[in-house]
């Protein structure tokens, strides 16, 4: 079997791996790192998304052996210790999340979003962007109003 | 209110975990050992299975063993059970056939399990369920369940002509004769599309079996662990309850379809006995769409019968309801008691008949998805009000006022005996934020773009808290719907509250400790809510229907009722004054009239250490239990009004704003209330414009990923304007009437009034779909030509 090795939340990982397996099989199975979610199986949901050397991908479409050397974010490794990340507290603060099942996946979406299109993001502006990510639960409205908040929060601790 | 007591918009508890990715969803869990199960599905909506040759699949690598119904029937593992009967008309019950967790010698449905694969790992118990050889007689096929009775597709033995019942509910008489003397009748044909529910966790399953204890453990994607354990052990019979576990760890939202108990968990821990080995099973998308239970599907005609004045007189109805090949765990009651008995909606119909025609189809079994029922009927009503409204030449808004229930408790002729409610304010305010009054010039302004504007009203009415036992007992539950609480109080002051509620977003981990918190004057932090584990708490029914609030917290705040009691009695003998003088408030006990006082944490411990009072009068400790059961349904009640913009050149329907005033009794937590608002709107509004389950005619799902199912998405919906009224529900301790299923219920006539508002004609379906909404529109083109 192969072997594969990157870089997951700033820790060198290395795994043996099927030539067929994905991203998010590698870290929820190889790694046991379970924060990232599958919701789907045509690349539809978002469930999956991570930071593959800072682009947001669905991790549940990309091949573990073609993340070699590189760099790997996920939702586990956002936060600085105790200290939530600026848009992992504006989640919270706006209740932009219920069952958490979408929420890593919009978290990291809407992280790398605001490194993209900046802090001040209008509501159409981020409803268009995540176009990517569904949720079944919030029906938009506090997801929408936390990355605004999220992103505002980011341009104020840089 | 304190900070975080009742009425306060706590941040949520649990939130740090699921924003952190630390959330323990099923499909995270992972024993020693384990194997994959993956499941074999019938190709085919209707055949006899033949033969099934294992050989070539149980020589492929990895493969631990290869099951089908013969080893399930060898096992005499029952069959899968609806746990409501229902009679029809003539008396009889209700026509169950047999549903066998893996298909014995016939599969019924695209999706229907044919056999499972157990392996090391779940791409060898693919690879090698590709090995396994059926030989299918297929069968002619029906899904429309128009057309299901006397079709040449025989779908159970049990059920000659594919009908489950024909039931009733109402005085047939009494309403013919209302449409007899009416001076208005406006009629209506309608279908309530069928639904994929769709959470964003897939099912999942972990079945583990401990040998030393003969113990099994099931961990599940469930909304109630509790009645998974009953139907298995008692039903399915695969372990009896002191010997079988039902862990329902954090699950990713739920909506109806993870209340059921399937065939893959029922598999799962079967087999982990068998195999001797921990098996997992998580479902994908496709399994999802396949083989989760789907919700409505009905098949309506219904009138309305009004007097010269515009008073309704009467209603009747005739659904057809498509239960799909096998009757799912609770679906003979969504189209009879939990649809029908909302028939008199928001108003005074002095009579109301109903006949429901239940078949079986070959598609996904069909039963409870938010709202249950209740969407049904709210559609039916809110439908045949407006189009009698503008029938009649009536404003909308004031047809509906004119009609309106005004006095309570008021008795429908449908059951329900509505306990509370204000509906004209609800209509008032909502007319006030929707800015109404001027919706003629915004019509106006839109022409001149050359858009079709138009606005909807939607006022709806549920019945939820289900529900009172014996009164749900005599319409066929076989369960009792009342909800359990423990409260542990631990010396040092801290509560655990044991809950037979589910948690599967609604928040529980933090409205149930803002209730512990305002009675107790503990800060929320030392509240720990437990749930979803049999092993912990006894019993419980879950969580659906909005019954969490009505009916689980009712049983927290009987059981803190009997805490109370019991702490006045220990702090009256540590202040040595008699437990009638004692009061407790914010958290502290003190001798009326005096300054004489202890705190709630330093009786905690005077409880458990017993040295001030007797032993043998007193019992040391401080923990309750107590069992709510419901006295009354609970009826939350509201006005949603949609105003869109359709462009007639694309079809393309835009909400242009959505208000939604709401009265659910109390509320515990605003912020979550509005949240549960908020995702009910949205799947009300995916019902209305986006969302349809579709067959093929021999039975194949078109509609089988996320690239065919349309899922309302961020950029395709508004922000909602949320506002509340407020009637405490006078039928239980904290006066809550329940929010989960609103917005899913008042959402989809809101938008088809607002839409057959703009196209001024009722011609169009759900899902209103951009072609749809097109070829309206050119109708709508053609009418405005013909009257120029
Ligand atoms: S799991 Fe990756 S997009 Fe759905
Ligand atoms: S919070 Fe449940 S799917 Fe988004």
């Amino acid at each position: 079997m192969p072997t594969v090795s990157m870089t997951v939340n700033g820790k060198p990982v290395t795994g043996e791996v099927d030539s067929r397996t994905l991203l998010v099989q590698f870290l929820r199975e190889t790694l046991r790192m379970t924060g990232t979610h599958v919701g789907c199986d045509t690349s539809q949901c978002g469930c999956c998304v991570v930071h593959i050397d800072g682009d947001a991908v669905k991790s549940c479409t990309t091949l573990a052996l073609s993340c070699e050397g590189a760099k790997v974010t996920t939702i586990e490794g956002l936060a600085n210790g105790d200290q939530l990340h600026p848009m992992q507290e504006a989640f919270r603060e706006n209740h932009g999340l219920q069952c958490g099942f979408c929420t890593p996946g919009m978290i990291m979406t809407a992280v790398e979003l605001v490194g993209r299109k900046g802090h001040n993001l209008d509501e159409k502006t981020i409803r268009e962007e995540l176009e990517g990510n569904l949720c079944r639960c919030t029906g938009y409205h506090n997801i929408v109003k936390a990355i605004a908040a999220g992103a505002q929060a980011m341009g104020a601790k840089a | 209110m304190s900070v975080t007591g009742i009425g306060a918009s706590v941040r949520r508890k649990e939130d740090v975990r699921f924003v952190t990715g630390k959330g323990r969803y099923t499909d995270d869990i992972n024993r020693p050992g384990q194997a994959h199960a993956y499941f074999l599905r019938s190709p085919h909506a209707h055949a006899t299975i033949n033969n099934i040759d294992l050989s070539a699949a149980l020589k492929m690598p990895g493969v631990v063993a290869v099951y089908t119904g013969d080893d399930i029937a060898a096992d005499k593992v029952g069959g899968l059970i609806c746990g409501w009967m229902i009679h029809s008309k003539d008396g009889s019950p209700m026509k169950a056939g047999a549903h066998p967790a893996l298909a014995q010698g016939k599969v019924r449905y695209v999706g229907d399990h044919v056999a499972v694969v157990i392996a090391d790992k779940l791409s060898q118990a693919r690879d090698a369920a590709e090995k396994i050889v059926v030989d299918y007689g297929v069968l002619p096929a029906i899904v429309d369940p128009a057309m299901a009775v006397g079709a040449d597709a025989k779908i159970h033995d049990a059920a000659p002509d594919n009908t489950v019942y024909n039931w009733h509910l109402g005085d047939k008489a009494a309403t013919d004769a209302a449409f007899a003397r009416a001076a208005h009748v406006t009629r209506l044909d309608l279908v309530n599309n069928r639904l994929s529910p769709n959470a964003m966790e897939p099912r999942a399953a972990v079945g583990d079996y401990d040998e030393g204890t003969d113990g099994l453990t099931l961990y599940t994607t469930s909304q109630n662990p509790h009645v998974a354990r009953l139907v298995l052990s008692a039903f399915i019979g695969l372990a009896p309850e002191h010997k079988f576990r039902v862990i329902a760890p954090d699950v990713g939202g739920g909506f109806g379809s993870k209340i059921f108990i399937y065939a893959e968990e029922t598999v799962c821990v079967w087999a982990a006995r068998k195999v001797r080995r921990p098996v997992k099973w998580t479902s994908d998308r496709t399994e999802a769409f396949l083989s989760d239970a789907h919700g409505r599907d009905h098949v309506t005609h219904a009138e309305l019968a009004l007097d010269a004045y515009g008073k309704i007189l009467g209603l009747r109805a005739h659904t057809t309801a498509n239960l799909g090949a096998y009757l799912s765990t609770f679906s003979s009651s969504v189209p009879t008691y939990l649809y029908a008995p909302l028939l008199s909606g928001q108003y005074d119909i002095p009579a109301i008949y109903a006949e429901v025609d239940a078949v079986y189809t070959n598609t996904a079994p069909v039963d409870a998805y938010r709202g249950a029922g209740r969407p049904e009927a709210t559609f039916v009503v809110e439908r045949l009000v407006e189009i009698a409204a503008r029938e009649t030449g009536k404003d909308p808004a004031a047809f509906r006022r004119q009609n309106f229930v005004t006095s309570f408790p008021h008795q429908t002729p449908v059951i329900m005996c509505y306990d509370g409610g204000d509906y004209n304010a609800s209509l008032t305010k909502a007319l006030e934020i929707a800015d109404y009054a001027n919706i003629g010039k915004r019509k106006a302004e839109a022409a001149s773009r050359g858009k079709l504007r138009g606005i909807g009203i939607s006022a709806y009415i549920e019945a939820c808290g289900i529900a009172p036992s014996a009164a749900v007992g005599s319409l066929g539950a076989g369960v009792g719907l009342w909800e359990s609480a423990e409260v542990r109080v631990n010396p040092i002051g801290t509560v655990e509250i044991l809950t037979g509620s589910h948690s599967h977003g609604q928040g529980h981990e933090t409205t149930f400790a803002q209730l512990v918190s305002e009675r107790l004057g503990v800060p929320i932090d030392n509240v720990a809510i437990i749930h979803g584990d049999t092993d912990k708490v006894q019993m419980g029914m879950g969580t659906y229907g909005s019954r969490s609030g009505a009916v689980g917290m009712s049983a927290i705040v009987k059981a803190l009722d009997k805490i109370e009691a019991k702490a006045k009695k220990v702090a009256g003998h540590c202040l040595e004054a008699s437990p009638d003088d004692i009061e407790f408030k914010d958290g502290k006990f003190t001798v009326k009239g005096t300054d004489k006082s202890i705190d709630f944490p330093s009786v905690a411990l005077q409880a458990y250490i017993a040295h001030k009072f007797n032993g043998q009068e007193l019992e040391p400790g401080l923990k309750e239990s107590a069992f709510w059961d419901p006295t009354n349904f609970t009826f939350p009640a509201g006005v949603h009004i949609c105003e869109l913009e359709v462009d007639p050149q694309t079809g393309v329907t835009t909400i242009v704003k959505w208000t939604a005033v709401d009265d659910f009794g109390n509320l515990i937590n605003p912020m979550i209330v509005e949240g549960q608002v908020h995702g009910g709107i949205a799947q009300g509004v995916g019902q209305a414009l986006f969302e349809g389950a579709v067959y093929t005619k021999d039975g194949q799902l078109v509609t089988a990923s996320f690239m065919d199912y349309q899922m309302p998405r961020a950029d395709n919906l508004p922000s909602y304007n949320i506002a509340i009224t407020k009637t405490p529900c006078p039928s239980n301790p904290l006066g809550i009437k329940g929010c989960g299923e609103a917005g899913a219920i008042a959402a989809p006539p809101a938008v088809i009034n607002a839409l057959t508002d703009a196209l001024g004609h009722e011609d169009i379906a759900m899902p209103a779909s951009p072609l749809a909404v097109w070829r309206a529109a050119r109708k709508t083109m053609a009418m405005k030509k013909a009257a120029e």
